[in-house]
């Protein structure tokens, strides 16, 4: 297996404080990793840094090539999507024009046109709500958006910051069965942040588990689930 | 009735051209959350441009073309050149920018053009139409805004362009995750300001004359408009301008002693009874914020 995204000694800063302390981690491509850990752990800050929105020191590699200090939409063209904390809705527009917006980094009209009613079909819900203003749709529906938005892009890598957050157990089921398919479907490398560790378990291959910013557990994530030391100690539950 | 209805068209008319102010206000507030207090004398000097165009020769439509472009230009330069530098200055470093910008090009505008008052011309002669109402001029001013408002309606509603200035201006975070360059996105928003800037001095300027001092009362009025419309919506900061423009012309006519002198402290008595009142204007969103 190759490594798609590979991250060394990755130190992030917020003016004077320092977020990450040297995370080395990779993403093997077509897989699904999970970056687990308590709040303020630095599990946003790593993605930020990935896309180049916090100060950094260290590399990171996408496809052998450093990308530390390329510009964030630079990023995003390599085929670096991501699903931000919040959702990055744009509010004020109508639910087709976020999808629009996704893939505005691409030419190609028909693609653009096919994918869009490929995301209405794997989310029947946006459909429906087309003509809606994004900023109106429940907190289910906008993160569905969210992803949709991201995978727009026909990402490489794409990455999820707490795609569970404040959803209903029903939807946060139908968010993740979506990811799962288009990881095994369109073969996207994934990274999924989330506080909801027996969730990300199911659906990861590796797991990391981060702590005040800095990776203290790492391995495959069906022997992260099943050692009770790390579960209880980390993950709680 | 007649004075009414001649009254309302005219205000109409100049109301258009504040409209076209209280536009290009918005839309840079929009990108950097500032009120652009030389986007008045960046409009002046587009006016001086085209009229330098015309001394040489040029033809009206030719005059006006060449400015309205150049000044796209130069309003993207500005932007790359000022504001970009000062992006994450406080707020007034920028205001001082603004100050310095407003009083740099009104010098140079006097120094080039000197202060006198000079005529400008329009290409749709001052015939009075409908009777009487409203002179050819002033229905020339109601078209072109309408034709200029109607592209820029196209232009941000359906094209990819637009799509991703309005996602620049009001999610930039979120666009930049998107792939949209919002550095430029804004750039763009400043030269698109500039332009229309220019085009609504150059309608204006048969009416109020050219002199390097010319926008300072119609950026004024423009302020009004798109703080009564609400500095949050474009659409509601042109309709702003029109309310303003027939307003002011109503309380010139109708209210005993305002005469001339005293429109302009009215368009400021507006301003306070707005911010006091209704502080998004009449179509602004309510600015929440989480704590």
């Amino acid at each position: 297996m190759t490594a798609s995204l590979n991250v060394r000694d990755l130190r992030a800063y917020y003016g004077q404080v320092q977020a990450l302390h040297g995370l080395n981690f990779s993403l093997e491509e077509g897989s699904v990793t999970t970056l687990l850990g308590a709040n303020g752990a630095g599990k946003t800050t790593t993605l930020r840094a990935i896309c180049n929105m916090v100060r950094t020191t260290g590399t990171i590699e996408f496809d052998g090539k450093p990308i530390t200090h390329m510009s964030t939409e630079h990023i995003v063209k390599l085929g670096i999507a991501q699903v931000p904390q919040g959702r990055g809705t744009f509010t004020r527009m109508n639910v087709e024009e976020n999808l629009q917006l996704g893939a505005i980094t691409r030419g190609d009209k028909a693609g653009i046109a096919s994918d869009i009613e490929r995301m209405y079909a794997l989310f029947p819900v946006l459909k429906q709500r087309r003509t809606q203003q994004a900023g109106l749709l429940s907190g289910g529906e906008q993160q569905m958006l969210a992803v949709a938005r991201a995978l727009m892009l026909r990402p490489r890598v794409l990455l999820l910051d707490e795609p569970s957050f404040g959803l209903a157990p029903l939807v946060v089921r139908d968010v993740f069965k979506v990811l799962e398919q288009i990881n095994r479907d369109d073969k996207v490398t994934i990274l999924v942040v989330e506080q909801n560790a027996q969730l990300a378990l199911e659906l990861a291959d590796q797991a990391y588990v981060i702590e005040t910013g800095e990776i203290v557990q790492s391995g495959p994530a069906a022997e992260i689930a099943s050692n009770e030391d790390i579960r209880k100690s980390y993950l709680g539950y | 009735m007649e004075l009414f209805t001649n009254q309302v068209l005219s205000g109409i008319a100049t109301g258009a051209i504040y409209a076209c102010m209280a536009l290009a206000v918005v839309m840079i507030y929009e990108a950097i959350d500032h009120l652009n207090f030389a986007q008045g004398e960046m409009a002046m000097f587009s006016t001086f441009a085209a009229w330098q165009f015309m001394q040489w020769g040029i033809p009206y439509w030719g005059a006006f073309v060449l400015s309205v472009v150049l000044s796209f230009a130069a309003g993207i330069a500005i932007e790359r050149a000022l504001f970009r530098p000062l992006g994450h200055a406080s707020v007034l470093v920028q205001i001082a920018g603004f100050i310095a910008l407003f009083a740099i090009i009104n010098s140079v505008a006097g120094l080039i053009w000197d202060f006198t008052i000079k005529p400008f011309p329009t290409p749709f002669g001052s015939t009075p139409l409908l009777g009487g109402v409203i002179s050819s001029h002033q229905a020339g001013m109601i078209a072109v805004t309408i034709l200029l408002l109607g592209f820029l309606y196209v232009f941000f509603s359906f094209t990819r362009v637009g799509l991703a200035m309005r996602a620049a201006a009001t999610m930039p975070e979120s666009a930049k995750l998107v792939g949209v360059n919002v550095g430029w996105m804004i750039a763009l928003g400043w030269g698109l300001a500039a332009a229309i800037g220019a085009i609504a001095g150059i309608m204006i300027a048969p009416v109020i004359f050219l002199e390097p001092n010319m926008m300072g009362g119609v950026l004024l009025y423009g302020f009004v408009g798109a703080v009564l419309g609400g500095l949050s919506s474009p659409a509601g900061a042109v309709a702003g301008g029109f309310i303003v423009g027939v307003l002011e012309n109503l309380a010139g006519t109708y209210i005993p002693g305002v005469g001339n002198e005293l429109k302009l402290p009215i368009a400021l008595a507006m301003i306070i009874a707005v911010l006091v009142f209704k502080p998004n204007g009449l179509f602004g969103r309510v600015q929440v914020q989480r704590v």
